[in-house]
């Protein structure tokens, strides 16, 4: 898929968020909006998926650890026709699969529930060694929220990962440098950020995570490297798209009111 | 007698689904030797997973191993393989129904001198309440094999409560376990005692000294307290009338607790609870422990004199 194809679906995939989140009236618009070109672009050209066989044994498999941002995923999941985009609406109602943190048994083609940060990692640690077990061939995608990476059990992951050379592994960090209370250098200093990274074995990918074109020239690069796990620290928008919401921390968690999610619509065309 | 501990029964039990059964697979957090699980890890190198002193990693690793179709058994120790990953046994397993089996190690006091931080006695309490385990104590080396090799045969959590301490063989070998499906031990009608793990042996021993004064006393091996078998609480409810339970455990929440849940809606009798009362353990030699927490034969005999005049 070209590029202004995928800007055309990344834009509908931030109107569904919007309107999601204004009919839920709660949720994460922030992240969600941050990494959207990240997920749009794994979805719509790298990975290889069958929408109508979610649980086909050779798909490369996408774990979203920092789960509050699941409008963006649902949206994309819909987008791609794993269930009808119809569903999107019921995001957060009750007896609905969208729940408000991603739920594996309730959504086809999520992989693991999470929500509770700092684990997804783990998870597609335990997903590449399977694969290389199995002699299958395919790769594990992990999304990580930048404030997530205080969690110490990344740490622990982003080592087993390095001790196992899982170069079936590719992380991705959103490097939105905005967490709930605060930027993320003042909550708790990430930096020396990529250094941390490379220490603990892993290739270093630095991109703008908000454009296509270094998106998937860094997937493809990820792809091409033996012996040693790869993270793209993704230089992000948080709120990207919506004026009002751009780097702003209060739209970390919560919903747009009905002007609001008119004024937003109304920009994101 | 022949000692042997519930955790030699377990390592048994992993190389023999290892050769059985190529997708289970087995991870540690440096206690592969301790667990038992290095027995496996010498003849299925490929398939053990060392991870270091990471628990909540190997948790998640489990759990990713598991999502994408190997049966997954993680070894630790009671206390770092529950209380301190118990959101990620929430979330990464019990939420994601993911197949991990946790090979629990060193629970309860008998874990004798290392002391209170290495004796898990809240482990039952904790993994009881997470929707969809299925937590079982063995109470000897060969129910702990059966168990094992029971837990690789369902899908789904299940939490495998193991000991340190060689302990006598109370089982038969050909014994066949039934998850969810408790063991009458010995009848009697005047009061039944209801026990786990190394309570069981215990139970029996007071089973017999109160025969010697009059008492018949029903014994029951309740080995899986999740889901628990309320046919035979109830049974023993209705026709005894009386209940002791026993465990090597916190009496708050663990197996007396969820007896008790099960006799207070369906079938009110007098009960008594026996367990450690909300204590640590400490260091000592496991019979010098088994002792000052109330843990013995004798105890329980006291007890069952005591219920009866509830009666
Ligand atoms: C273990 C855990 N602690 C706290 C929270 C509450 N929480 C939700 S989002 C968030 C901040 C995440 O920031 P970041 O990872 O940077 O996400 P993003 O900026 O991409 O939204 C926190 C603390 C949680 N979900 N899980
Ligand atoms: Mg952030």
């Amino acid at each position: 898929m070209n590029i202004e194809e995928l800007q055309k679906i990344c834009l509908e995939v931030r109107r569904d968020i919007i309107r999601m989140l204004g009919e839920a009236g709660s949720g994460h618009p922030g992240g969600s909006l941050s990494a959207v070109e990240l997920v749009v672009s794994l979805y719509f050209s790298v990975m290889r998926q069958k929408p109508q066989k979610p649980d086909w044994e050779d798909r490369d498999r996408f774990v979203l650890s920092k789960g509050h941002c699941c409008p963006l995923l649902y949206a994309v999941l819909a987008r791609c026709g794993y269930f009808p985009l119809e569903k999107l609406l019921t995001l957060r109602k009750l007896g609905s699969p969208l729940q408000g943190h991603p739920h594996n048994l309730e959504v086809p083609g999520i992989e693991a529930s999470t929500g509770s940060l700092g684990q997804g990692l783990s998870i597609a640690n335990g997903i590449a060694l399977a694969g290389r077990l199995d002699k299958k061939s395919y790769r594990v995608y992990c999304l990580l929220g930048d404030g997530e990476t205080d969690e110490g059990q990344i740490w622990e992951a982003a080592m087993t990962a390095n001790h196992y050379h899982l170069d079936n592994l590719c992380a991705i960090v959103d490097r939105n440098r905005l967490q709930i209370d605060g930027e993320t250098k003042n909550i708790m200093q990430l930096e020396p950020y990529n250094e941390k990274w490379e220490a603990f074995g892993w290739k270093v990918i630095e991109i703008d995570g908000n454009n296509l074109k270094e998106i998937s020239e860094a997937y493809a690069q990820a792809e091409n490297i033996k012996g040693k796990p790869a993270v793209i620290i993704a230089h992000t928008i948080k709120g990207k798209g919506v004026s009002y919401m751009e780097n702003r921390v209060e739209w970390h968690g919560k919903a747009p009111k009905k002007e609001e999610e008119e004024k937003a619509l109304k920009e994101l065309r | 007698m022949k000692l042997k501990s519930t955790r030699d029964g377990y390592g048994e039990a992993l190389l023999k689904l290892g050769n059985e059964n190529p997708d289970v697979v087995v991870l540690t957090a440096d206690l592969g030797e301790s667990t038992r699980s290095h027995w496996f890890k010498e003849k299925f190198p490929e398939r053990f997973f060392q991870i270091g002193v990471a628990e909540a990693d190997m948790i998640g690793t489990a759990a990713g191993l598991a999502l994408s179709g190997k049966i997954a058994f993680v070894s630790g120790f009671g206390v770092f393989v529950t209380g301190r990953v118990w959101d990620q046994l929430r979330i990464s397993v019990a939420y994601s129904n993911a197949n991990v089996k946790i090979g629990s190690t060193h629970c309860g006091i008998t874990v004798g001198a290392d002391g209170a931080s290495h004796q898990a006695i809240e482990d039952i309490a904790l993994m009881r309440v997470l929707p969809g385990f299925t937590v079982i104590v063995p109470a000897d080396a060969l129910e702990a094999t059966r168990a094992t090799v029971a837990a690789s045969k369902i899908y789904g959590p299940v939490y495998l409560r193991l000991g340190r301490a060689p302990l006598p063989i109370v089982t038969e070998e050909a014994e066949v376990f039934t998850i969810g499906k408790a063991q009458l031990l010995k009848e009697g009608d005047d009061l039944t005692v209801i026990a786990c793990g190394v309570m069981v042996k215990e139970s029996l021993e007071a089973a017999k000294v109160l025969k010697e004064k009059g008492i018949s006393a029903r014994v029951i091996n309740l080995h899986t307290i999740k889901p628990i078998d309320r046919k035979s609480i109830i049974n023993a409810a209705k026709e005894t009338g009386a209940i002791i339970t026993a465990e090597e455990h916190q009496v708050m929440g663990g197996m007396g607790s969820a007896v008790a849940e099960v006799v207070m809606e369906e079938y009110p009798v007098p009960m008594k609870r026996i367990g450690i009362l909300d204590r640590f353990g400490q260091s000592g030699k496991p019979d010098e422990l088994m002792k000052e927490y109330h843990l013995t034969a004798d105890d329980i005999v006291l007890e069952a004199a005591n219920i009866l005049k509830r009666k």
